[in-house]
């Protein structure tokens, strides 16, 4: 009892204090749509990871890395292009075992429409060849420096964790690509080259225009008057700040074959579907195993409980 | 209590071994047929089950460094590596990551349990100070294990955390360039980390076994804190008695193990150690894992010069001092009643103790600015006046309640009193312990 009611006034105190933590450069809190991989029992959906991968593919990897995806990671259990079995329609012979990812013909003819610089050869020369399953996922820079002087002097972060490197990653990568204003803000000035969006963790204070800041200070009310109210916080602030990445999405961009709406959100889920997979490939088989774990423990527990409580029957404690 | 050893080997094989080196004795008097306390509650459990945790961190520690990497450019690599391409590679990294999170829910209930029922006291000082070691080793060895993956977060953990030393006059450069092997946190300080990752353990696992032998000499303390007067009515043998109860609750603390590891693996990991290390780019927010928030908290609530000592300085040895003063506890507590049941005024001390503790949790998760570090001032102090003012005072101004006469006594008073507050019924025998605060 004592420990409850010391545990809730703990809750209370910490409750009463003002998160000053939030008051400058806050974004706007992210849209959290129900994902497939959700809760105890949850799972990849393979063809919306499939549409991710082609959105990736066409649209992100122009600037984007993924350096720890390898081919043959797509044709594993879980992954978006996982076969059971090979299709009957390509008769392929019996010895070819297709939920093998090096085997898997998805993954030999993806692999293979790529080309890679491999080498030395006998005589020290580098040589390009197709890729292979083994191959991983070819970056669109050659270094780093490569990639910032090409994107503005921004690096465009690698994609292989970028959902366990964000907090609540999928919502955050989901409302940031979804988030692009349509037209410009009134209140702030944005300079070129770089893009506003209300969920980049960025400061709007430095891209007020002159008239919503008195001595540094912003003119909540002018600011309130003048701008589209889901881009102003309580405290009257714009939500997020500008950076290099202009709106990378946009609807008909992608045309997908099966029939899937050609949408910015469509889009955005599906790679945002992609990307989580690449950051937690191994999520089904952990959630599934975690049942039976879960389960087993669950009847250890009781029996174990039950031999307790026949072994002290007789003791008095 | 060490007692006459009661082990009679039954066949011939056990006598041969028994006559040349008698370690079924040893595990039969340790395990089996030793003397405890019959009134042992659920807070009793955690000493089996960090036994557990040790074991588990150090049977998937050992999978996982055969297939990490320990330099700074493949260390990240390896790491996902492991995640990707090992068979089972995710299970053992994340049940490693996660037990190092129960572990230290483990040992602060642990701890907890030891201050609450005056397990410090004579004749168990040697066995506290034992545990204050190996709650330090367990410190060192989580600091250095959240470094290895190279991620953003073990880096600038590193950074800040070694920096530390750089505060103690004279000898503090020095001391810091050893620990980093160098000028800066880079390759050889990884290095000597997971040389060092590796070898602690065992440091714990010699501790630990000193910490049993400890406590087997003297025998177990118990919530009445009255020590043991007549074996036959106030003990039962460890088996199977207290086997089946730890067994039960290694169980349900597994339960919650497994929940982490299986639904929320990187709940209470960083996002940030996702990204890997870079010197050129500092994160935003520098937090070190939850289990040394508190600590976090004294440590950047010193933020005033004091007389020759720097604000620096005297972060850390506050943050030192809160740990290394639990070694004299059972020299500032001179009250001869162990148990805080008996001890009306010193139990409200320390349950403000408790929520001063998770209070410097929560806050060592703020920013250091404002009413944060002003909260963090009052619960360090408050924490630093329990150990050095509260508990001496009281040991000789408190009037306890009247103790039991027997633990078989403190047991029947136990039991009438939960009757009569449960209900008018007649009492009956109940599994469950009542817990320790009631």
């Amino acid at each position: 009892m004592t420990i409850k009611r010391i545990l809730g006034a703990a809750a209370i105190a910490a409750a009463a204090i003002p998160g000053a933590a939030f008051a400058a450069g806050a974004v706007k809190a992210y849209k959290s749509p129900e994902w497939y991989w959700d809760g105890p029992f949850g799972r990849y959906d393979a063809a919306a990871m499939q549409r991710g991968f082609q959105v990736y593919r066409e649209v992100c990897a122009s600037c984007h890395s993924m350096k720890l995806i390898a081919f043959r990671h797509l044709g594993e259990a879980g992954a978006p292009f996982h076969l059971e079995e090979c299709p009957a329609e390509l008769g392929l012979p019996d010895s070819v075992d297709c939920s093998d990812p090096a085997q898997n013909p998805i993954i030999r003819s993806l692999a293979a429409e790529y080309t890679i610089t491999d080498g030395p050869d006998e005589a020290g020369d580098m040589f390009e060849r197709p890729g292979l399953p083994a191959d991983y996922f070819p970056s669109p820079f050659a270094n780093p420096q490569q990639a910032a002087a090409a994107n503005g002097g921004a690096y465009p972060p690698d994609q292989s964790l970028i959902v366990k490197g964000r907090v609540d990653g999928a919502n955050y990568i989901y409302s940031l690509l979804t988030g692009y204003p349509d037209e410009p803000l009134n209140t702030i000035e944005v300079p070129a080259g770089q893009y506003y969006n209300p969920y980049y963790p960025g400061d709007t204070l430095s891209l007020m225009k002159e008239e919503y800041l008195h001595d540094g200070h912003i003119d909540e009310e002018a600011v309130r008057r003048d701008e589209d109210p889901k881009y102003v916080s309580s405290d009257g602030h714009v939500y997020g700040g500008a950076f290099k990445m202009a709106a990378p999405l946009s609807d008909g961009i992608v045309t997908y074959e099966d029939g899937t709406p050609e949408t910015v959100e469509q889009y955005a889920k599906d790679v945002v579907s992609f990307l989580q997979w690449a950051s937690e490939p191994k999520l089904e088989e952990r959630k599934g195993m975690g049942t039976y774990v879960m389960a087993y423990l669950f009847i250890f527990a009781a029996v174990t409980y039950g031999s307790y409580r026949q072994i002290w029957k007789s003791v008095e404690h | 209590m060490s007692h006459q050893s009661t082990y009679n080997p039954g066949t011939g094989i056990e006598r041969w071994i028994d006559k040349r080196l008698p370690v079924v004795r040893l595990g039969y008097d340790s395990f089996v047929d030793f003397p405890t306390p019959k009134n042992l509650n659920y807070w009793y459990t955690f000493g089996g089950i960090l036994a557990i945790c040790l074991m588990v961190q150090i049977v998937t520690g050992v999978v996982l460094a055969m297939h990490y990497t320990a330099h700074t450019d493949y260390a990240f690599q390896s790491v996902e590596m492991i995640m990707r391409d090992v068979n089972y590679g995710w299970l053992m990294r994340y049940v490693h990551a996660n037990g190092a999170s129960m572990f230290f829910i483990a040992v602060y209930a642990h701890i907890a349990r030891g201050l609450y029922y005056g397990s410090y006291k004579e004749p168990r000082e040697i066995l506290w100070i034992l545990g204050v070691i190996i709650f330090l080793l367990m410190m060192g060895t989580a600091f250095m294990g959240y470094v290895l993956p190279w991620g953003q977060m073990s880096f600038w953990g590193a950074t800040v955390i070694t920096s530390l030393a750089g505060a103690v006059p004279v000898i503090g450069e020095p001391i810091k360039t050893l620990l980093w092997g160098g000028f800066a946190v880079d390759n050889p300080t990884l290095n000597r980390f997971y040389a060092l990752h590796y070898l602690m353990p065992f440091l714990i696992a010699g501790a630990v076994i000193l910490h049993i032998w400890a406590l087997h000499v003297p025998g177990n303390n118990n919530p009445s804190g009255v020590e043991v007067k007549d074996v036959k009515k106030d003990t039962v043998p460890f088996h199977p008695y207290y086997t089946v109860k730890d067994g039960f609750a290694i169980i349900v603390f597994l339960l919650l193990f497994a929940a982490f590891v299986f639904y929320m693996p990187n709940t209470l990991g960083h996002p940030d150690n996702y990204i890997e290390a870079d010197p050129l780019v500092t994160p935003a927010h520098i937090v070190p894992e939850w289990y040394f928030l508190p600590f976090y908290a004294m440590l950047r609530a010193i933020d005033f010069n004091f007389l020759f000592i720097n604000s620096k300085l005297g972060g850390v040895l506050v943050m030192l001092g809160s740990i290394l003063i639990w070694l004299v506890i059972p020299w500032l507590d001179r009250s001869k009643v162990r148990s805080m049941r008996y001890r009306p005024i010193a139990k409200q001390f320390f349950f403000i103790l408790a929520f001063a503790f998770f209070g410097l949790g929560w806050l060592g998760a703020q920013p250091a600015e404002g009413v944060y570090v002003v909260a963090a001032k009052i619960l360090t102090l408050y924490y630093f006046a329990y150990f050095l003012v509260i508990l001496p005072v009281l040991s000789v101004t408190e009037k306890p309640l009247p103790l039991p006469r027997s633990i078989a006594e403190a047991v029947l008073s136990d039991k009438a009193k939960k009757g009569k507050a449960r209900s008018p019924a007649p009492v009956t025998a109940g599994g469950a312990q009542p817990a320790p605060a009631e």
